[in-house]
């Protein structure tokens, strides 16, 4: 068996061959492995998985394991189906029986004017991201041709990262192909709202370059015109049939394939964006397992046909929730508009059966209507369905039905891994089954079967040392009964951390938390960050943030910073989200000189501990200040500081609840109002946005100090390692917070917290004095400008 | 690596007492950069630099026999120089020893 193509076709047809007897040889063009195309949109928004590596659908291990040889950076030239050869760019000659052309497509790119300049790309592979986030650095306004699915990811990714955008689409409408014009009316205010202007009907006529040949916008067929120094070209695929054509076999748009999946030669297959079925190629994931399906069966000997696909497409823009599958519309349709939420709700019938469904601003039901398109399903009443497709749970699917689209999996199957491997949590799913490993969009449903064969019961606990299972209550048991004090003697005891040591940090926080902070420190169980209290930056130096309690400082503290960066030449100074300095491209070696000459604090900025407590100016100057944020800030970060944490911790303190310094938003937010102070807890601003919850008011500033540090405390206590407090919330719910923090428990919770205080280090920068391990900030090879003892100093 | 590049004989790179238990640290030596690390029952020294994106790895998580890259989180075997997911290449593993409370190396 030759497979030719590394994408997510070529994949395919090896997972659909796994267990034939068969030899397979794999080649692809790309020098990585099989990868998750569909995903790469998340490499465009510049967030984890940073690196194409991260997407591999299967490790190399995977190919070793079946025996699958693979040729990388390997292109075949030539395939001679009578002699059963192909050969290589290289002029090797591989043998087959069976040769599957996986070739997939390039990115379209239309004829037009300097379409080949500068500042203009396409939308394709990994290589394009790259690109398209390194112009995004610099660039002052993008366009997007293509105002289909992937031009409208690009347009958002480009966008959320702070560059103006604007999708130019040929059509009256976007996603023309799978939406209707009311759908279509909607997403278009919608993807303004996120900051993506859309054009309409204009066609491209012409790229207008600058004198320097950068490409400087676009020109219109109406004469118009706009400006843009990025440019991304999205308007479809263009089959890769070179090889086909070259060897003789019929080639329409795409290679012309049977319901077998045979090209006009019987010994040639096609699968995925390359072939075309049925006048049709299809230019999306699911069809292509089905497709790999068939053309299995048939090189196995089995009859099996492919009777063609019904497209579906969920938009993977965040704040945008929009389905579509099977046609948009028909003479026969209803339709559900929510006024108040803005939700618009499609079925589309034809002949009695659901032949089309849109689902924009509310998407329940989506597994359930997708079912019934693909099962033809005969429909008596519409409106009672869509009803029911808003009800619907996962129980309710029938177990043919699809669950994960991307990578074609059903909810039987899912459920039998479940019942077999006795699978207990979410991730343990999706490792085995691979439901949900694609866009991530069916895990909610994933969780749910999960729930329903649990019969209700929880998720298994995360662990804490996943290699020895050993979760975070077991660990906590063992290092109470027997008195632990150190990680080396958790290891010892129950051997967590022994494996691959990813949990070390968590069991460093954990015997710390237990004993009080009067556990034994060692340092091998800490992250680089916590070792040399510096956070460790993508060239392997350091970022250092000092200490500034209430981001309030003074010229004297500015005069010291400003020295150090003149003397150590340090590459960058930037203000911080948090109201602190920060000071970048530190080299280790340099860190206690640099800490030294500051005569500051440690900020704890690297840390899993508590951060900053952000203040507004309050009642000292504003003109609208209720509380003192200022000085109550100052004191809550002055209790709090040295304190490690689950996750990091980030504060605010607010004089009112015009919320200038974001209180709403933080683990721990404290808002003064008239007549006292609200504590809000769980808030967050980054990944996930979400406001706090409003734990209690109460009347004066030493009690609203009071509940904070009971919470902080409850929250030390009880998360599990890595948790935020918004996640941490979301699990237990706010009501049994409430009841740890508010109840008869809070005098100890303060007690704990106090015990926990008085043993932590206030100022980790102070092993610039006293190192805490040889060479702490050093290399074998290199010495730190070693700072001696303070002087009086005792020791 | 050509053989005139591999070293024949044990260089002396440092002090054993400089790198604490399941720390590493790293040493330049010719053009490579090395870490150099102390396991629970030996030494072990792999390239410094992470295949991946350049991270340090004398500076990664250390358990008995692999290390974990600071920035990125690969993880490679101290033993083989494998990357663990096998997703990726892996790291040149050396030879290294102590003598006398002196740390000795030999390129491979």
């Amino acid at each position: 068996m030759l497979v030719i193509g590394g994408g997510i076709a070529g994949q395919a047809v090896c997972e659909q061959l796994d267990g034939h007897a068969c030899a397979i040889t794999l080649v692809c063009g790309e020098p990585h492995l099989p990868y998750d195309r569909v995903n790469l949109g998340r490499l465009l928004k510049g967030a984890e998985p940073a690196n194409v590596e991260d997407l591999l659908l299967r490790p190399a291990t995977w190919y070793a394991d079946r025996g699958i040889e693979v040729h990388l950076e390997t292109w075949i030239e030539q395939l001679d189906p009578e002699r059963r050869l192909a050969t290589t760019h290289s002029g090797t000659e591989i043998p087959f029986d069976y040769a599957v052309l996986c070739t997939g497509s390039t990115a379209l790119v239309p004829p037009l004017a300097n379409v080949a300049a500068p500042g203009v790309h396409v939308f394709r592979d990994p290589g394009d991201c790259a690109e398209i986030l390194a112009a995004a650095q610099t660039a002052d306004r993008a366009a997007v041709i293509g105002g289909g699915l992937l031009g409208l990811e690009a347009a958002h990714a480009i966008a959320s990262r702070g560059v103006p955008t604007t999708v130019v689409h040929l059509m009256d409408r976007l996603m023309e192909r799978q939406l209707d014009p009311d759908a279509a009316a909607l997403l278009a205010p919608a993807m303004e709202e996120l900051g993506v202007e859309v054009l309409l009907e204009r066609r491209t006529q012409g790229l207008l370059v600058n004198p320097d040949g950068h490409v400087g916008g676009l020109a219109f067929a109406d004469g118009g015109r706009l400006d843009a120094d990025l440019v991304v070209v999205a308007i479809g695929i263009r089959p890769h049939v070179d090889l086909a054509r070259a060897s003789g076999l019929a080639v329409n748009r795409g290679v012309v394939v049977d319901d077998r999946l045979i090209s006009s030669h019987p010994r040639v297959l096609a699968v995925g964006e390359c072939a075309e079925h049925r006048g049709v190629v299809h230019g999306i994931v699911a069809p292509i397992r089905e497709q790999a399906a068939v053309a299995a069966a048939t090189i196995s000997g089995h009859s099996a046909a492919y009777a063609g696909s019904i497209p579906s497409a969920k938009l993977k823009v965040m704040g945008v929730e929009l389905f579509a599958a099977g046609e948009p519309d028909a003479d026969h349709a209803v339709a559900l508009r929510n006024a108040e939420t803005g939700a618009y709700r499609k079925l589309v019938i034809r002949d009695g059966r659901v032949t089309g469904a849109i689902l924009m601003g509310d998407t329940r039901g989506a597994d359930l209507l997708l079912d019934r398109i693909r099962t033809r399903a005969p429909v008596e009443d519409p409106l009672a369905l869509l009803a029911e497709a808003s009800q619907a749970s996962a129980e309710d699917l029938p177990d043919s039905a699809q669950v994960c689209n991307c990578n074609g999996v059903c909810k039987g199957t899912i459920v039998a891994a479940i019942r077999a491997g006795g699978l207990g949590s979410t991730q343990e799913v999706v490792a085995v089954t691979r439901a949900g490993a694609g866009c991530g969009s069916c895990k909610p449903v994933v969780s749910e079967l999960l729930a329903i064969e649990r019969g209700g019961a929880g998720e298994e606990p995360a662990y804490l040392c996943p290699c020895r299972k050993l979760t975070r209550e077991q660990v906590a048991g063992r290092v109470r009964a027997d008195g632990l004090e150190s990680v080396s003697e958790i290891a010892q005891a129950c051997g967590a951390g022994r494996d691959c040591g990813a949990c070390k940090p968590g069991l460093a926080y954990l015997v710390s938390e237990i004993c009080g902070n009067r556990h034994r420190e060692e340092r091998h169980a800490r992250f680089i960050n916590d070792r040399v209290h510096a956070n460790i930056q993508n060239d392997g130096t350091f970022s250092v943030v000092p200490r500034m309690r209430g981001g309030v400082t003074s010229a004297d503290e500015l005069r010291r910073i400003a020295d150090v960066v003149d003397k150590y030449e340090i590459p960058m100074v930037k203000v911080t989200g948090g109201q602190r300095i920060d000071l970048l491209g530190v080299p280790k070696e340099q860190l206690p000189a640099i800490w030294e000459e500051l005569g500051m604090p440690s900020g704890h900025a690297y840390a899993k501990a508590v951060r900053t407590v952000k203040t507004c100016v309050g009642t000292d100057f504003c003109r609208f200040g209720l509380g003192n944020s200022i000085a109550l800030g100052i004191e809550l970060e002055t209790a709090m500081e040295g304190l490690y944490t689950p996750h990091k911790v980030k504060s605010a303190v607010t004089g009112c609840p015009r919320n200038c310094a974001e209180a709403y938003v933080k683990d721990i937010g404290l808002v003064a109002v008239e007549g006292g102070w609200e504590i809000y807890v769980g808030g967050a601003a980054g990944s996930t946005v979400r406001k706090g919850d409003r734990l209690t008011t109460v009347a004066s500033p030493e009690a609203a100090k009071r509940v904070a540090l009971a919470f902080l405390q409850h929250y030390r206590e009880s998360a599990e390692y890595l948790e935020r407090t918004y996640t941490y919330i979301e699990r237990v719910g706010i009501d049994a917070v409430r009841a740890a923090v508010l109840g008869e428990g809070q005098a100890e919770l303060i007690e704990r917290y106090g015990i926990a205080k008085a043993a932590a280090d206030p100022d980790p920068w102070r092993e610039r004095h006293h190192p805490a391990t040889p060479k702490q900030f050093e290399e074998l090879d290199t010495e730190a400008m070693l700072v001696g003892p303070p002087a009086g100093a005792a020791r | 690596m050509s053989l005139l590049e591999q070293s024949v004989t044990w260089l002396a790179i440092g002090r054993a007492q400089d790198i604490p238990p399941l720390e590493g640290r790293s040493v330049q030596v010719g053009e490579r950069r090395v870490a150099v690390f102390r396991l629970p029952d030996g030494w072990a020294a792999i390239d410094h630099v992470c295949p991946h994106a350049g991270g340090p790895l004398a500076d990664g998580m250390v358990s008995d026999a692999c290390v974990t890259c600071p920035l990125h989180a690969q993880r490679f075997s101290l033993i083989t120089g494998e990357r663990q997911d096998g997703a990726g290449p892996g790291v040149r593993v050396h030879a290294v020893r102590e003598r006398d409370g002196v740390l000795e190396l030999r390129v491979l």
